[in-house]
């Protein structure tokens, strides 16, 4: 599915940002980058949908480059970044306005997904009349109303409480269960890495390299009860105890 | 039920009171000292008294004596505030819009707009006078050179300065360059735009009455309140003058409230200072 081979990015003339990259990813897996901060966890996210070029190595995705498959990815940042000016059901219908999508295909698109989000009460509410939350839930219903294969999240919850943040994850995973996507995921939360992921990617800085890669093995679909096996504790100590090993004080 | 609650009524009246009590004490000072101290009748003294202080009912009287005139001459001065700021407002932001996507234009531009900007109106005024001829056309140029200004400069700001993000969306949607300009741009530099907007807005009447002095003609009945004000400075009747100055303040405040509405009703959607989160 993901295909990320010797991948590194320079900035310009500046200092190695991410050096060989490599890794592969298949089609039903949902992938957490966790790493201290500016190791190149969004840039390595925005070279896998082709907003930035890798310096060498290449990044292909069902055998296209970045460029080609860009139109297959969908992206959801770490600030919600609704257009203020739309309604919720607008803004979760842009990126089918800009591929041109006829009006009424639009509506279903945008009616079935702000279903799945949570949000049909409020599809005629501005962005300024929403909570936190809820603008991450059209965040993320904007990103998937084109049906991406690929989900790209750049520290989406960050910005949230715990409580809100658990609930959103637990959505996440159950709207993935209606519409499988390949999730690439970068938090700073491990137990939120943990309870998404098919595998956590830690990665070291200076530069960016895979320093351990975990592997996640509960069934999917989970539940919150998960949060409190002894399983998943264990693997939260354990990932938790590499995680310290890259972060340098 | 106390003072603060009708305060915000209560208050302006109290001042309109003292204003009034220093105008006519002032008035009264003026007669008393003619009359007193340069041997005045007191008949001549009230009539140096009006011709450099006039009383408020002297004043409406004058207003309702030129009515004809003035309203005449407040009517011909709105149309050119209109035309200069609307043309301003238009023009600016499409003066913008080419800026926002031609780097190289605005950078052979963006200097002589800067350079007109920064010269004194009063000083252009006489030189379009005799490329134009007086008249409306004259005038309305000159409120647009005044006007313009501030929407371009507003206007560029808001249509370069994207979210980052947000311009990646587009890109990851494929966008094109028009898109991106219609559907994020453009919308994005409403704020920005309007603010320029009320400030051309504000400038407008003041352009048009500055501009009807040096441009202003009495031609078939096309003089302005600007023009109004030097027929009656050479004639020297100041009551009238007093009465042009209260049309003049009426057109101000018109624009500024009207542009204040258009705001209001463009952004309340959308703007943070006009509603707040329900929790
Ligand atoms: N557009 C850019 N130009 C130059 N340097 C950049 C750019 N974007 C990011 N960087 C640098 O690359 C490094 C990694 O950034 P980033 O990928 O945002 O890290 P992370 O998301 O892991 O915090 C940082 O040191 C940052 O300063
Ligand atoms: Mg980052």
């Amino acid at each position: 599915m993901v295909e990320i081979r010797d991948l590194s990015k320079r900035y310009g003339k500046g200092p190695q940002i991410l050096d060989s990259i490599n890794l592969e990813v298949m089609h039903e897996e949902f992938i957490s980058f966790l790493g201290p901060s500016g190791c190149g966890k969004s840039t390595l996210l925005k070279t896998l949908c082709g907003l930035i070029n890798s310096s060498s190595g290449s990044v292909k995705i069902k055998g296209k480059s970045p460029d080609e498959a860009r139109a297959d990815c969908g992206f959801v940042f770490q600030d919600a970044n609704l257009l203020p000016w739309l309604c919720v059901q607008q803004n979760a219908e842009l990126s089918l306005k800009i591929r041109g999508v006829p009006k009424s295909l639009r509506r279903e698109k945008s009616e079935a997904l702000l279903k799945l989000v949570g949000l049909s009460e409020s599809k005629e509410k501005f962005p300024r009349q929403l909570s936190g939350g809820m603008r991450m839930r059209v965040s993320i219903a904007r990103a998937l109303a084109t049906s991406p294969s690929i989900l790209l999240l750049d520290e989406p919850f960050a910005s949230l409480d715990e409580m809100r943040r658990n609930r959103l994850n637990e959505d996440l995973l159950r709207i993935r269960n209606q519409d499988l996507f390949t999730a690439f995921y970068v938090t700073h939360s491990v137990g939120e890495a943990l309870f998404l992921s098919s595998r956590v990617v830690i990665l070291s800085s200076n530069p960016g390299r895979i320093h351990t890669i975990i592997d996640v093995p509960f069934e999917y679909p989970r539940t919150a009860a998960l949060r409190e096996s002894s399983a998943y504790l264990d693997l939260l100590v354990k990932t938790t105890h590499s995680l310290r090993e890259v972060t340098v004080e | 039920m106390t003072f603060r609650n009708y305060s915000i009524i209560l208050m302006p009246i109290l001042s309109s009171f003292v204003i009034f009590m220093i105008w006519f004490g002032l008035g009264q000072n003026m007669v008393q000292e003619r009359v007193e101290k340069d041997g005045y009748t007191v008949e001549e003294a009230e009539g140096a008294r009006k011709a450099v202080l006039p009383y408020p009912n002297e004043i409406l009287t004058a207003l309702t004596i030129h009515r004809t005139d003035l309203l005449q001459a407040t009517s011909n001065t709105f149309s050119t505030a209109i035309l200069g700021f609307l043309a301003a407002v238009i023009g600016g932001y499409g003066i913008s819009l080419l800026f926002s996507s031609s780097l190289l234009l605005k950078q052979a531009t963006y200097p002589w707009i800067l350079v007109l900007q920064m010269t004194p109106v009063i000083i252009l005024s006489p030189i379009l006078v005799i490329w134009l001829g007086p008249g409306q056309r004259a005038t309305a140029l000159i409120t647009f050179l005044i006007g313009f200004f501030p929407v371009v400069a507003n206007s560029t700001q808001g249509l370069i300065s994207t979210n980052k993000d947000l311009l990646d969306l587009f890109t990851i949607s494929n966008a094109s360059k028009w898109q991106e300009i219609a559907l994020l741009r453009v919308p994005n530099s409403m704020p920005y735009f309007l603010t320029g907007m009320k400030i051309a807005g504000t400038l407008a009447p003041v352009g048009a009455i500055a501009g009807d002095i040096f441009a202003g003609t009495s031609a078939s009945g096309s003089a302005g309140l600007g023009f109004m004000i030097m027929v009656y400075i050479s004639s020297a009747q100041v009551p009238a003058l007093f009465a042009t100055a209260i049309l003049a303040c009426t057109l101000g405040f018109v624009f500024v409230c009207g542009v204040n509405v258009i705001h209001w009703l463009a952004l309340k959607n959308w703007h943070d200072s006009y509603g707040e989160a329900e929790q």
